[in-house]
């Protein structure tokens, strides 16, 4: 009786002491959530580094309106499927504010939970023009610009420099892949002078894709251009060299950063992609950068930046609502004016960033260079 | 009424036929580009699918791990080039190296794999030991990706850009070459050691009657044995084959290619050898077919489409045997 009273104290004791996080909120949870893993997961974990550097940075600082900030993760592998359940898992867990998703389409899955839930979330690399321009996402914010500024960019550069007459586009099927192309064939009737060719999309991950390479070069398109992301592309680029096809290759952040080249070797040369402006002139941003290569020993990654930038963001508008509470969050984001290290931002009346956009970058000698 | 069905049905075939045979006869290179792509496909479709239906013939099992083994014979040639390719040695070394390593590698994965998931569950249900093949197949995927990398890695090719093959290099590339000329030896190889040798004799007989095999003294275990290492050898040339050809690999690339040389071996009669490599030409000739001429969005709805419209007029597939069978 003895020994089952002390272990019944000690149990009780126990739960008690984890539990009482619990209680008190000292903290307040953020939850980073994207592609953790995956062949996605280079993407995802650019974002989750900036995120983490971000959370040190601010709660060095005293945290968020005097709390720690605590970071959770769920992994969704890009996944819409396994987007929903991460995110009901975050929400479960106490969630207060969510930075994520990766991929455009498990944002859209994933949002349905959290805009139930009324949290905000904010997403360092979601481009799909859905997620603000249909006013279905309103606790939705992102620090990249969207597809649409993006197509117009691609289908500008595309007439105006590269000065091609028939455009062959092919995309993935995905709701990000797919979504860019139908952008960039709107902006390109809309222009006119450039001849649409072919406008297809393909399976991702599968065996072979000479039949679509062959179509391709019947179509006679001088360009392709590719609406999905880097391990479906590096495929086609290398067909498209070894088949002797002349034509250019282009896409959008999808490719950009160091996995396609990485990936294409020698076949990448010459690659057009658009990505995030090139901010690399702004102290704070070569200040980051260089913490991550001591910390990790490499360059960032493709949404180190903007997933830093969501953390600010988001830190920002908390300070200045004087809660974490949703209505207030929300009304206090379009207010702000971060000081990023993209330079300072805010955020329009659809929550699309305010003071950032695109830029055109090609590989040259295995790496992106900017070219407009 | 009826007539006019027959008139219906006769001026759509008819105008449906116009079309292709205007179609070929107008861009006939365009025609040959997609056959000889179809080619290609289908001869990895056929490596891969010979050791699905061999499988079959002799233990009536689908083994499912089979695209597992081709993916992890592409990963040890990878690994072999590498480490090879960092040492300086020799190209054509390299080559055939990294072919031993992944046919060896490959044969003794097939062999354990039999061995541990299969061997035991012989005389059970059928249903076990096709339970025990999914399982290994998710097994040796999440071990490759946790061993190795979930990222996909760069696959330099080991066949190089021939010169002598310019003028046609834009039609067909001399990778695409290497792979249907290697799946033909591989065939005749393969008929060769069927039709002649003992084993071959040995696999017929337990193929027809297991139990009559063993009566007249064949150890039917070897027999098993030597079925997975042969189906393994040529699932691990197709492996390394499509790497060279499509220049990266991942964890994964065994799950839809082994379920697309499953379709073709169905599509060609379980069991039949012949079968599955008429099976695996015809799907990816007309897969081919299908994305050139009408739209690549719906290659692999049409893939399943043909599988069920042949399970439907011939459920025991083109050349396959007339006997009923439960999977």
């Amino acid at each position: 009786m003895n020994t089952f009273l002390k272990s019944l104290t000690v149990g009780v004791l126990s739960m008690m002491m984890f539990a009482a996080p619990g209680f008190a909120s000292e903290t307040i949870k953020v939850a980073n959530a994207g592609a953790l893993s995956g062949d996605l997961a280079p993407y995802g974990i650019s974002a989750l580094r900036g995120v983490e550097m971000a959370v040190e940075d601010i709660n060095e600082q005293g945290g968020i309106l005097g709390k720690k900030v605590e970071l959770m993760l769920g992994d969704d592998v890009c996944k819409p499927e396994v987007a929903v359940n991460v995110a009901t898992k975050l929400v479960s867990d106490g969630a207060q504010m969510i930075v994520g998703h990766v991929c455009s389409g498990a944002t859209i899955a994933a949002n349905k939970i959290y805009k139930d839930a009324g949290i905000i979330l904010i997403s360092s690399s979601a481009t799909n023009d859905d997620l603000t321009l249909t006013g279905e996402h309103p606790n939705f914010f992102r620090t990249i610009s969207n597809d649409g500024a993006q197509a117009t960019l691609m289908t500008d550069f595309a007439k105006n420099e590269l000065k091609v007459k028939k455009v062959a586009l092919i995309h993935d099927k995905g709701d990000y892949g797919k979504g860019q192309m139908e952008l960039a064939k709107i902006a390109f009737e809309h222009m006119g002078g450039v001849e649409i060719v072919l406008f297809e999309g393909v399976t991702t991950g599968a065996m072979d894709y000479s039949a679509i390479v062959s179509k391709i070069k019947r179509s006679g398109a001088e360009l392709v251009m590719w609406g999905g992301y880097h391990s479906d592309a590096s495929k086609i680029i290398q067909l498209l060299k070894k088949k002797r096809v002349d034509t250019l290759f282009m896409g959008a952040d999808g490719i950009y950063g160091d996995n396609l080249p990485n990936l294409a070797g020698e076949f990448a040369e010459g690659v057009y992609a658009t990505g995030p402006n090139d901010t690399s002139s702004n102290p704070m941003h070569q200040a980051l950068t260089k913490e991550h290569q001591e910390k990790y020993g490499e360059d960032p990654g493709t949404f180190f930046i903007t997933g830093y930038t969501c953390m600010q963001a988001l830190a920002a508008a908390a300070e200045k609502a004087g809660t974490v509470e949703y209505d207030a969050m929300r009304a206090a984001m379009f207010d702000i004016t971060v000081d990023s290290p993209m330079g300072p931002i805010g955020f329009d009346k659809n929550g699309d960033i305010i003071g950032a956009g695109f830029s055109v970058y090609r590989v040259i000698d295995g790496k992106y260079q900017q070219v407009n | 009424m009826r007539w006019i069905s027959i008139l219906l049905g006769l001026s759509g075939t008819g105008a449906v036929g116009f079309f292709a045979v205007r179609e070929i006869i107008m861009y006939p290179m365009y025609f040959f580009e997609l056959f000889l792509g179809g080619l290609t496909r289908g001869s990895i479709y056929a490596l891969i699918a010979l050791g699905y239906t061999m499988v079959y013939g002799i233990i009536q099992l689908i083994n499912f791990a089979h695209g597992e083994i081709y993916m992890i014979g592409a990963m040890t040639a990878l690994i072999v080039a590498t480490v090879l390719g960092m040492w300086g040695w020799n190209t054509a070394v390299i080559v055939i190296l990294a072919f031993v390593f992944a046919i060896v590698y490959s044969c003794a994965y097939g062999f354990t794999v039999e061995k541990i998931a299969y061997k035991p569950l012989r005389n059970a249900p059928r249903l076990s030991a096709l339970i025990s093949a999914i399982g290994m197949s998710l097994f040796l995927q999440n071990y490759v990706m946790l061993a190795q990398t979930p990222d996909y890695l760069p696959f330099q090719s080991l066949i190089p850009d021939f010169q002598f093959w310019e003028p046609f290099a834009h039609i067909i590339t001399s990778v695409e070459i290497t792979i249907i000329i290697t799946t033909v030896i591989v065939m005749i190889l393969l008929g060769l050691l069927i039709k002649f040798t003992r084993i071959g004799k040995a696999m017929r007989a337990t193929a027809q009657d297991k139990v009559m095999a063993a009566l007249l003294g064949i150890n039917v275990n070897n027999v098993i044995s030597a079925t997975f290492v042969v189906g393994s050898a040529t699932a691990a040339i197709g492996g390394v084959l499509i790497a060279c050809h499509v220049g990266q690999i991942n964890f994964y690339i065994g799950f839809l290619a082994g379920l697309k040389a499953f379709i073709a071996a169905v599509l060609g009669g379980i069991g039949s050898i012949p079968g599955a490599v008429l099976g695996s030409l015809v799907l990816g000739i007309s897969e081919s077919f299908f994305t050139g001429y009408f739209w690549s969005e719906y290659e692999d709805v049409f893939a399943f489409a043909i599988l069920v419209l042949i399970l439907i007029f011939r459920p025991s597939g083109i050349l396959g045997r007339h006997d009923t069978q439960k999977v």
